[in-house]
């Protein structure tokens, strides 16, 4: 196993790091072209939306998680998920709080 | 069988363990940031109108400019590894220096935008700042402190980078151990995920 990931480690050349970079630059000036047109609540959703993609390319691919094994993705993946949890019970909580 | 014979082969290592132990870290940092960032929706959706004329005064170009020198010295980064696991020692050290200028290049970048800000009295505690509605307070406070806390990443990023050059040049970081360079990469990288996310927050809410 320590092998085989040796071999998945290697795959990772110079050109997919530039096509990511490029991918990347390309979603921020998408982003910044987007702020100028008022869309109203849909506004901050697409900037989001589009900042998870690109944190989602900079994790996988930067950050190498592509090529770590099923037990380390799992380990990254519950951390963000508790993560994620926690925005959207406190978010709930602070809706509610504001109902009442 | 092979994790046997590295051991046999080296002094005991672990580089997958020493990876999920700067993740372990990394969470810690997403744990800290993730309070500011409920902080800023909480307070945003308490001052919508305040938050949208706050945010105008921040300069977007600057913010743009910034978001991409970060992406790239995330690149710069990421390939300095690839070289150092092809032996191409200088060119690794070489794209770490880049990285250590891109960083610098933001900072200074940081440094003009705040003096401008500060040249305006819009600065923590400040008179002219205390004299605006509390919603505008709030904004420039969280913003203070949310990309002060990241400008001090950055500074703690290049320090990193500093000591995994001087480890490369004296070959302690090499083609078959490199894990430390990884680490400070995967640092890297979370100072950089940390920007996606500040930069539409603050620079380009609408």
């Amino acid at each position: 196993m320590e092998h085989n990931q040796e071999h998945v480690e290697q795959k990772y050349g110079y050109g997919i790091y530039i096509l990511v970079w490029m991918a990347l630059i390309a979603l921020t000036a998408i982003t910044a072209a987007f702020a100028g047109i008022n869309l109203g609540e849909i506004t901050i959703a697409t900037a989001l939306v589009i900042a998870s993609i690109k944190t989602y390319l900079v994790l996988t691919v930067f950050m190498h998680l592509n090529s770590e094994s099923k037990t380390f993705k799992a380990f990254v993946g519950v951390a963000i998920l508790f993560l994620l949890i926690s925005f959207i019970l406190l978010f709930s909580d602070y809706s509610f709080i504001l109902r009442n | 069988m092979s994790v046997q014979e590295q051991t046999i082969a080296h002094v005991h290592r672990d580089d997958v363990g020493a990876r999920m132990g700067m993740w372990l870290f990394l969470f810690t940092e997403l744990i800290l940031f993730g309070g500011m960032f409920i902080l800023y929706s909480v307070y945003r959706y308490k001052y919508p109108e305040a938050f949208h004329l706050a945010a105008k005064e921040l300069n977007t170009i600057i913010g743009t400019f910034n978001t991409a020198i970060l992406l790239t010295s995330s690149l710069t980064m990421a390939l300095s590894i690839t070289a150092i696991q092809r032996s191409q020692k200088s060119l690794s050290i070489f794209f770490q220096f880049l990285t250590l200028v891109l960083a610098l290049g933001f900072l200074i970048n940081k440094y003009f935008e705040w003096s401008v800000k500060f040249h305006h009295g819009i600065y923590p505690g400040s008179e002219t700042l205390l004299a605006k509605p509390s919603g505008d307070i709030i904004f420039f406070g969280l913003y203070y402190v949310m990309t002060g806390l990241h400008g001090l990443h950055v500074i703690i990023g290049m320090v990193l980078i500093s000591v995994m050059m001087r480890f490369t040049a004296k070959g302690v970081i090499t083609s078959d151990s490199y894990v430390k360079l990884e680490s400070a990469g995967l640092y890297w990288h979370l100072v950089d995920i940390i920007w996606i996310f500040l930069y539409p927050l603050f620079y380009l809410i609408t």
